[in-house]
């Protein structure tokens, strides 16, 4: 094996990694541009352009500056945030299930939010910690529940699926107490929805990415090494703990952060990482990719939920119609191969 | 390669939970030399080596590296001079071996930084000592298990370390594999004077490939030395709770024990 051919086989594998990246980096582009020109009046790309770039554009500016740049960026940072912490959950437990939209991390979040906003009305920055804390406390006690056996295995997916119950009844109980229940709210915190985006719920998720998805970076080979088994990357320099640790915290926070914006989107942080793996390949260190992949899925359903159909539908209900088989899936294949992401 | 380090551990005490598995054990590995574990089930021989490998903090005294404790090093430092083959490693689905291999060199990068040309001919140097060069674009889960562990091998290769543990690394494979894992082994140390520690189960293949043998029973070792001097049918009672015959291997020249059972005996 000569070391030209070495780096020849790299530099192909690293060619192709970023050029699927590239391609799904475009398509994001081209989805978010489509649905800044959408909706009851069609505008062109040039006028879009031109509201982008701050120029006055009779109705345009309003329609596209106000309503949907917001609802597409909310979408979008939203979409990097779930798939990015999807396939970080993922990738640390070594299962596919073990999704934090699965295991109750954005459960609670959710019931947090709810609850922060119906009983003492916060603000979207108040609630975007609220359901921090919220998450951080959930993701503790399924650790403390499950740490018998340690941060791994099917007893934690378990004790979450159990926690998620738990949560979505206390969700469930907050907005039938809401005095200005509406089904707008409900949706959006039962399945997700972007239908209340405004600049004001965007700030603060935008805030949360520009800090954490960094440190996903940073960490990208230490993750890549934690794949290899703890002893393994202890051996080979890796401080499990920290590391682990960090991941975590970042994880929840782009999580709690997200949901206090958009609710749970039902499945995109379950999905965004194996339809990652399927693309790429699954030997290659999916974080960022992943996280494009779950701000393609949330702005496509999105578009779909709105248009394709006579009536509009929360993109929760879309991205669950298209999430809820694949989970099917995914537990039928789990349980033959018992098989990691 | 020519710096032998010195691993030792010091009254060490090793427990999971509240079950203390070895108490005040002293051991100092043979720099240079290749050394094989042997014990019977349970006694606490892949314990100690994971000690050695500092993946459990000893309770109590300590396991030091050229005159340091272990525990007081930065991980990293320590990885490029002590490499670890555990018994389970796992490799994630779909990786391929070069990018596998290419892992090792970890301790020896920096942060986000590129690969140099040193990482690419270490690794390249690996996959050529194993006998896996020419898998290495192909997909680990394709291969067998003999090559699955000659390429976890090759991994360890490139750390470049001058100790290598393993924790069984014969265990499941078949005995044409095993003994060529541990030619291949035996290589390593003949020609980088590579330190090697390794857990073994068979007896017999431990006195035949190690230069030192450790024999641990109840967490303690209960005799260290040459396989001539630690391979007798009284040692081999009391260690392994053994009746059998020790003859001179026609081949080698070492010990070889023939278990006495209750049937089959003339």
């Amino acid at each position: 094996m000569s070391v030209d051919s070495l780096v020849a086989g790299r530099t192909r594998r690293s060619r192709r990694r970023i050029l699927l990246t590239a391609g799904i980096g475009l398509s994001v582009l081209a989805v978010l541009v489509v649905s800044l020109m959408v909706g009851n009046t069609f505008y062109g790309p040039d006028k879009v352009l031109r509201v982008i770039l701050g120029q006055q554009v009779p109705g345009a500016s309003f329609t596209v500056g106000d309503l949907r740049l917001p609802r597409a960026t909310l979408g979008l940072l939203a979409g990097l945030c779930f798939g990015i912490a999807g396939v970080t959950f993922q990738t640390m437990l070594r299962n596919p299930l073990a999704s934090p939209d699965i295991i109750g991390i954005s459960t609670g979040a959710s019931a947090a939010a709810v609850a922060g906003i119906v009983f003492f009305s916060l603000s979207e920055t108040a609630v975007s910690f609220v359901a921090l804390a919220a998450a951080l406390a959930t993701a503790a006690a399924i650790y403390l529940l499950a740490n018998k056996r340690g941060f791994a295995g099917a007893r934690l997916i378990l004790i979450g699926i159990g926690v998620a119950a738990m949560l979505q009844s206390v969700v469930i109980y907050v907005l039938s107490k809401a005095d200005t229940w509406d089904l707008q709210t409900a949706t959006q915190w039962l399945t997700g929805s972007l239908n209340g985006a405004s600049w004001n719920s965007v700030a603060p998720l935008g805030i949360a990415c520009a800090v954490l998805i960094p440190i996903f970076l940073l960490q990208e080979r230490n993750l890549g090494l934690l794949r290899l088994g703890d002893d393994s990357a202890r051996a080979l320099g890796v401080r499990v703990q920290p590391t682990r640790v960090v991941l975590v915290l970042a994880a929840v926070g782009l999580l709690a952060f997200a949901t206090a914006a958009t609710g749970p989107i039902a499945f995109v942080a379950l999905m965004s990482g194996p339809i990652t793996a399927r693309i790429l390949g699954p030997g290659a260190s999916l974080t960022l990719p992943a996280g494009l992949v779950g701000a393609l899925l949330v702005l496509v359903a999105d578009l779909v939920g709105q248009f394709a159909f006579g009536n509009r539908y929360p993109v929760g209900v879309i991205t669950g119609v298209i999430g809820a088989p694949y989970l099917i899936f995914l537990l039928i294949r789990t349980n033959r191969s018992g098989g990691s992401i | 390669m020519t710096t032998s380090h010195q691993l030792s551990a010091e009254r060490i005490t090793l427990a999971y939970g509240d079950r203390t598995v070895i108490e005040g054990l002293d051991l100092a590995i043979a720099p240079g030399k290749v050394t094989a574990i042997v014990g019977a089930n349970g006694c606490g021989k892949s314990t100690l080596l994971r000690a050695l490998a500092r993946l459990l903090p000893p309770r109590d005294g300590q396991v030091i590296l050229d005159g340091k404790a272990l525990h007081l090093r930065p991980s990293k430092e320590i990885a490029r001079l002590l490499g670890l083959l555990p018994q389970r490693p796992v490799a994630p689905e779909g990786i391929v071996v070069a990018d596998l291999v290419g892992r090792g060199r970890h301790p020896h990068q920096k942060m986000l930084a590129r690969w140099t040309a040193r990482d690419y001919e270490a690794v390249a140097e690996a996959l050529a000592a194993t006998g896996v060069a020419d898998l290495a674009d192909r997909s680990v889960d394709e291969l067998s298990g003999g090559q699955q562990q000659r390429v976890w091998i090759a991994m360890a290769l490139a750390q470049e370390t001058d100790v290598l543990l393993l924790d069984e690394p014969t265990t499941f494979l078949d005995v044409a594999h095993q003994i060529e894992v541990l030619d291949l082994l035996t290589d390593l140390n003949l020609t980088r004077g590579t330190t090697i520690v390794m857990v073994l189960h068979d007896l017999n293949l431990a006195a035949r490939y190690a230069d030192e043998l450790v024999a641990v029973r109840d967490g303690q070792v209960h005799a260290i030395g040459t396989p001539e001097s630690v391979i007798t049918e009284e040692i081999v009672h009391e260690v392994f709770g053994l009746r059998s015959s020790v003859i001179n291997d026609p081949l080698s020249g070492k010990p070889l024990v023939v278990p006495s059972g209750r049937h089959h005996v003339l």
